[in-house]
This record gives structure tokens, sequence and C-alpha cells, in this order.
């Protein structure tokens, strides 16, 4: 049985006039994978970056291993455990094994070990022929998966994906999504926000859809419940 | 005027080690690079803060430090002549006409373009590597660090337009330096001085050595931005 990961509720974001985000809530289960869609402008890239706390919310809450958090003024005991990547990832101007190294030297692990977890994050996903290339050579296909490996690395509860596959060819795309599901196999959770059918078709995925500033399930298989009510039951 | 005699005098005085002329020398990089390291980390960190964090006033902060580029520089001296004379509120540190002075003279001069040159490379830094840095755990100051290294070719650049504007400055140098031999006589003053006087050899020489520091700035900042367009 699948165990609660994550809890948000009462999120809402409003841009001058423009309600983008209204009451919005989940829960997130571990080992599972979501995808999360809606229109341009829906506000799925709001909603991820609030929960990375790259955006304060106007209000709203997230709770998580029985902490609990207020998404207005993120938590810095927070930072690492959610990880974002954006649809474009930013690879710094140094070598690859310092962009997947970074969180973890930001955490102070210690050099030796470091080396280690870089080099199995590098074979994971698929990068050990492109280790010595400067991240600014690489493809888009290549810079996603050293996002997600620089991501996997600081083991964190939740992975935010931001359009992973966009503007990928068939083979980069195919390589993104089997470290997607890769990623969820843990005791974490994913949650990818995308417009790609392939990825929302995954039989993996539980479906979540953004609309007029509301969050619904799409209910092809069985979900919890995810209005702010409910999540917080 | 007779300018080849001159000239080869400049080259003679520069290549046979003349202690006057390099001492001059000597002045000028020891009050410009101690000025530079000792206001860079807080100009930096301001021009960074100013880009970074809305702040009520923060349009009429970039206004002012905006202004201070063209302050004259004579009038920074008058104003720190002030402060340090015997009278002034701070001459009990009797720093008056010695190198400390012109350090501090510089600092000033230098202050808002180093905070301009860094806020317009941050401002022009891509706010994903700020985000980036924050998701993967790292607190704000890493963020901030890692930041101005991705953005670090403008950073250089702000250092070396400090250094290239005091470096090159005589107003601030001779209100507060006194354009002392020995002591504080640096190349700007050096070169008014001489020249003054209708000796041009050494003030051909200083010139040579200021157009080389100038060419020599440039050319180290176009090889580095040329080596981060090819990452």
């Amino acid at each position: 049985m699948t165990a609660h990961l994550l809890r948000f509720e009462g999120v809402s974001k409003r841009f001058g006039e423009r309600v983008v985000l209204s009451d919005v809530g989940a829960r997130f289960l571990s080992g599972e994978s979501y995808v999360l869609t809606g229109d341009n402008g829906s506000g799925k890239s709001t909603l991820m970056r609030i929960l990375a706390g790259l955006d304060a919310a106007d209000a709203g809450t997230l709770e998580i291993d029985g902490r609990k958090a207020d998404l207005r003024a993120y938590p810095e005991w927070l930072r690492g455990d959610i990880v974002y990547v954006h649809q474009h990832p930013y690879l710094f101007d140094t070598s690859l094994a310092a962009n997947i190294g970074f969180g973890l030297k930001a955490r102070n692990v210690a050099a030796h070990e470091r080396h280690q977890i870089i080099a199995e994050a590098l074979a994971w996903a698929g990068l050990g022929a492109v280790a010595h290339v400067r991240p600014s050579k690489l493809s888009g296909g290549e810079k996603q998966r050293v996002a997600m490996a620089r991501a996997k690395v600081l083991h964190p509860r939740l992975f935010l994906l931001d359009e992973p596959t966009a503007n990928l060819d068939r083979e980069g795309r195919q390589r993104v999504l089997e470290l997607i599901h890769d990623l969820g196999q843990g005791e974490n959770c994913v949650v990818v926000a995308c417009h790609d059918q392939e990825l929302i078709q995954l039989p993996f995925m539980r479906q979540l859809r953004l609309e007029g500033g509301h969050l619904t399930a799409v209910q092809r298989y069985p979900t919890k419940p995810i209005s702010a009510r409910q999540a917080s039951t | 005027m007779e300018l080849v005699a001159p000239t080869r005098e400049a080259f003679r005085l520069l290549f046979t080690g003349d202690p006057q002329l390099w001492r001059i020398i000597w002045t000028s990089l020891y009050c410009s690079m101690i000025a530079i390291a000792l206001i860079a980390p807080f100009a930096i960190a301001l021009g960074f803060l100013i880009a970074k964090v809305r702040f009520p006033g923060r349009r009429a902060l970039v206004i002012t430090v905006q202004g201070l580029l063209s302050f004259p520089t004579v009038v920074v001296g008058l104003t720190i002549y002030m402060l340090l004379s015997r009278q002034g509120p701070l001459g009990f540190l009797h720093l008056l006409f010695t190198p400390e002075a012109m350090i501090i003279g510089y600092m000033v001069i230098a202050f808002p373009v180093l905070v301009v040159f860094t806020l317009s490379a941050v401002q022009g830094a891509d706010p994903r590597v700020y985000e980036t840095a924050r998701s993967l755990g790292a607190h704000k100051l890493l963020a901030a660090w890692t930041t101005l290294r991705e953005v670090r070719f403008g950073v250089m650049a702000s250092i070396f337009n400090g250094f290239g504007r005091v470096v090159s400055e005589v107003g601030c140098s001779i209100m507060v330096g006194g354009n002392i031999a020995g002591l504080t006589r640096n190349i700007p003053t050096a070169i008014a001085l001489e020249t003054s006087k209708g000796e041009f050899a050494q003030g051909i020489a200083l010139g040579f050595v200021l157009i080389a520091l100038a060419l020599g700035i440039n050319a180290v900042l176009s090889f580095m931005q040329g080596e981060g367009g090819m990452t």
C-alpha cells in the first residue's frame, strides 16, 4: 500500500486581478507519479514553483512528514526536499560533475562521497560518454537528463518536472521518459507538468488537471480526493 | 616641440629601473589595488542586492549611484580633504597627505563604478541560475555567490573599470595625497607635475605605463569574455 507523502491545501495565487490558483489542494502518495495538465497559462508552472519555494503563494500550506510549512514564506528546511526542474534546465557554467554535485556540495557532502555519487548519477542518466563535455555543448535532451540526475542525487521527496519532454526529439524524449519512470520508483513522488500526450497516457501516471484556477483529478484510475477540503481530512 | 629625445629618455628611465619612476608606478598600483580590494566586496554585494531585491527607495538608490559615476573626482577629494583635515571630524586620524587618504578617495570613486557594473551584470543574469541553486538546497548566500560566478565576466569588468578609473585619476589624488615625492606621488599627478615643469621624459614614460595598463586590462578582459562566450 502506498503511503501518504505530502499534502498541500488552500493554495491561492493571483497576479494583479487575474486569479491563477484558487484554494488548490492535493495529496501525493510516495512511489507514485503524477502528470499535471492544463492549458497554457492555467497555472501549472505557478503551482510547481510555489511548491518548490521559487514563488510565494498568497495563501496555502504544505505538510510533509508531519511538518507543516506556510507557502507564503517558504521554510529553508523544505529546500532540497522538493526539487523543481525547469522546462529548459539551467546548467551552471562549470563541469557536468560539478553541476550534478552542486546540491551535494551545498549539503556539505564529503568530496570522496560526492565523486562516487556523481559517477553513479552520470551512469544512471546515460551521460558517461559526455561527462567531459561542457554543459553548453549538450543537446536539450542531455541537459534535461543532467538536470534530472542533479535532482536525483539529493534524494528529494518530491520531483517537480516542468515540461521535461518539450522540444525533444523522439530518442531524447524516450530516454527522459525512462528516467521519469525510474525517479518515481522509490519512496518519493514525481509530478510532471506537460502537454505531451505520450507522457500523459503512460499507464503509471495519475493525471491531475488545472482549469480555471482549480485542480481536479482525471479519473482514469482510482485516485485520492484532491480538493482542499478533502485533502485536509 | 622636441618629442624624440624625451621619448628615448622615457624608455631609458623605464627599462633601467629608475627608482624614482618605479616608486611612482608602485604608489599608483598599490593605492589602486588596495582600494579596489577593500571596496569590491561591499560594492559587488550592494550591486547584487539592488539587482535582486525589491525594496522602497530602490529606484532612488539606483539613480543616486548612477549619478555618482559622473561625480567630479576633485569634489570627492575636496570632501575627503575636509573630513581628514586637522579641523575636520576625522582629523585626529592624521591621514591627510598619506597613501591611506588616497586609498579612501579611490574607494569612494570606484564604489559607484563597481555597483553599477555589478548591478547591470546581475540584472542580465538568467533568473534560472538563482532559482536552480535555491531549488537544489543552496542557502541565499550560496545562490547569490553562484549567480555572481555565472556572471563573473561582468563582475570582472566592474573591477577592471573601477581600477581603470582610479589608476588614472588626478583630482582626488592631488587633493588628499598632496603629490608628495616618494610618498603620494602617483602616475597621473607626476605626469601633471613633470609636464608643468617642461620635463617631458618622465611624463611620457609614465604615460606609456598608463597606456600599457589600460591596454593590458582591456586585453585581459577581452580574452576572458572571449573564453566565456566559447563555453
